[in-house]
């Protein structure tokens, strides 16, 4: 299992190289520059503001500069956002979307696996057509749609929830949270019923599972205690792609709710040529992606033993 | 008595036995039929269809026409703003219908640019196979853990917001499950045993490949692209939704809902009109996608 656990580092962290390569040297084709303004500055200042910022050298040269510091941990500061640094920005955005990220990843997981079962276990029946309904309702309805739908009618119609984001005030308050969770965790559960009610149909077929209520097990223990641990696996292997959703997802959502994240700052960040906010955003997600998708794997293996990691 | 044939008489025989049976796109088509939400989906994309080609033509009023005299006016029967009009004075339905063809014209195209990249490479791997196959599909597996949004986001600030950069950056994104499904498809047809016995039998091979493999790998493909395009259309509104899309004053369906999402205080129809739209179109595809899922492949019924 270390061997497995060092052999997909051994491919994570090249993989994260070209990442940061690729992102840093596309950023800059980008036509227009961070202080291109709507007034044109004199040329001389400019010149000025490039040369503080290292960006008169030749681009080979910054690209060597940029990951020097990077490699010393240091993201260097924001282009537009005065006396800020990526990493400060970084460090105030990050606890907004992971906060979301995080409950709509639980909320979708508990919900999902719930339903799943429910129609699974009553195939065919009305609760089975209601859930996958559901379901086909959180397909095909996206979060940018759903998020000002939701705003529109609980918080503006029934005003039972703020609208216009966070209050710098108070910080994360439930309410200001919940509809932006469960339009994140929306799509998700629908996702994650669909595969937990298939892989549930296959498993209760199963022999063992027959074994277990010829035994006299309840019918609550041989769902909860067996059928549930071979059912869920699918759903496992479905968390890297998960996770990768979530967070793309945030990227709407903050704006949707205007919730100050690092979504939203990636956005636009990357229409206002901010080189170094964008980078920081897409390390930060890029690492974040790839060590969820490892922590997947390995949650897969543990909770199935057939998987061997020697191979 | 039993009549003798030439060998082209029988091969004939054969071929008209081989026409009359029902093929597994005939059972496919039946059990498709039998699906009344498939079938009402079809009916109902085929509508929208037409009314984003032939009904944006013939509608009353022009996508890009502005009366500035007439700014977010409710919907109404009155010059037939029927939906309304959004914060420039233009007319919703016009809007509407302009965006839905957009919407789904990225779709088909994005689609069929991530099917040639993904049949190409999928069956590249599959058929030669060896060490050829693990690096090409371990290429694959590290782009999937790869967050794309933020490279398709790059890619459109990078290069302007061109449509027809959209349809190969959203293409080039969705071919991955593609290529897995077809390398798939292609390693277990290889060593199937009717492809055996046809090759015994003396069937030449292209009749091979045209009555056995592609038939067998075409199911899941075509499966595969109708559950795709509301995936495409999905990703072309996000980036709209986030200004990096079309541009004014042509529109997309994502484009109108970021409109519609800023302006829902004082004019929600500009909202409700295209996200209604918007989720009726992805109704219809991913019904007609299960649809035919549970058609061609039914075990999972």
């Amino acid at each position: 299992m270390l061997g497995f656990v060092l052999r997909r580092f051994s491919v994570a962290f090249p993989t994260i190289l070209v990442i940061i390569t690729v992102a840093f040297f596309m950023m800059r084709v980008a036509p227009g520059g961070p202080f291109d303004l709507e007034r044109p500055m004199p040329e001389e200042t400019r010149q000025v503001i490039l040369a503080s910022y290292g960006l008169d050298k030749p681009l080979i040269f910054q690209y060597f500069d940029y990951m020097g510091n990077l490699f010393q941990g240091d993201l260097g500061p924001s282009l537009k956002l005065r006396d800020k640094d990526v990493a400060e920005i970084i460090a105030e955005g990050f606890p907004v979307s992971a906060t979301i990220g995080l409950f709509s990843m639980l909320l979708a997981i508990g919900l999902g696996t719930l339903l799943g079962s429910i129609a699974a276990l009553r195939q065919n029946s009305g609760t089975d057509f209601s859930v996958m309904t559901f379901a086909m309702v959180g397909i095909s309805i996206p979060p940018f749609v759903m998020g000002p739908i939701l705003a529109l009618v609980f918080g503006l119609y029934l005003g039972l929830v703020p609208t216009g984001g966070l209050d710098p005030r108070y910080g994360m308050t439930p309410d200001r949270l919940i509809l932006p969770v469960i339009t994140l965790a929306l799509p998700q559960i629908a996702i994650i019923a669909r595969l937990m009610r298939a892989s549930m149909i296959e498993v209760v077929r199963s022999n063992y599972i027959r074994t277990a209520r010829a035994k006299g097990l309840s019918a609550p223990a041989v769902i909860i205690r067996h059928a549930l641990r071979s059912a869920i696996l699918p759903l496992v292997s479905y968390l890297g792609p998960a996770s990768a959703a979530v967070i793309s997802g945030s990227l709407v959502i903050e704006r949707v709710f205007q919730l100050p994240g690092i979504g939203k700052h990636f956005v636009d960040a990357a229409l206002q040529r901010d080189y170094t906010v964008v980078m920081g955003v897409v390390i930060v997600y890029a690492t974040l992606i790839i060590l969820l998708n490892l922590l997947a794997d390995l949650l897969y293996g543990v909770l199935n033993p057939k998987v061997k990691y020697e191979s | 008595m039993t009549t003798l044939y030439t060998p082209k008489e029988k091969a004939e025989l054969i071929e008209k036995a081989a026409v009359q049976g029902r093929s597994l796109w005939d059972d496919a088509r039946v059990r498709l039929m039998r699906n009344k939400a498939a079938v009402t989906s079809m009916i109902v994309l085929a509508i929208l269809v037409f009314l984003a080609t032939i009904g944006q033509l013939l509608w009353v009023h022009d996508y890009d026409t502005i009366y500035r005299d007439r700014v977010w006016i409710a919907p109404t029967m009155d010059n037939w703003h029927i939906l309304g009009t959004d914060a420039q004075g233009r007319d919703m339905v016009a809007r509407i219908l302009v965006g839905l063809g957009v919407s789904l014209m990225v779709g088909i195209v994005a689609t069929f640019v991530s099917l040639l990249i993904g049949v190409t490479w999928g069956a590249t791997a599959g058929f030669i196979g060896g060490k050829v196959d693990q690096v090409m599909m371990r290429f694959v597996d590290i782009l999937y853990s790869l967050p794309f949004i933020f490279f398709v986001i790059i890619l459109m600030v990078t290069f302007g917001r061109n449509i027809v950069l959209i349809f190969v950056a959203i293409g080039a994104v969705e071919w991955l499950t593609m290529a897995r499904i077809v390398r798939g498809q292609t390693i277990a047809l290889k060593g199937m045993e009717f492809v055996e016995a046809a090759h015994a039998a003396g069937v030449s091979r292209p009749k091979i490949i045209q009555r056995h493999i592609i038939p067998n790998v075409l199911g899941p493909v075509v499966v595969y692209v109708t559950l795709m395009i509301p995936v495409v259309i999905l990703a072309e509104s996000f980036l709209s939704f986030l200004g990096l899309g079309v541009q004014e004053p042509l529109t997309s369906l994502g484009r109108l809902i970021s409109a519609g999402a800023q302006d829902m205080e004082p004019a929600p129809w500009t909202l409700i009109g295209p996200a209604v739209t918007m989720m009726v179109t992805l109704f219809c595809l991913n019904f007609i996608g299960d649809g035919l899922r549970d058609a061609i492949d039914p075990k999972d019924r």
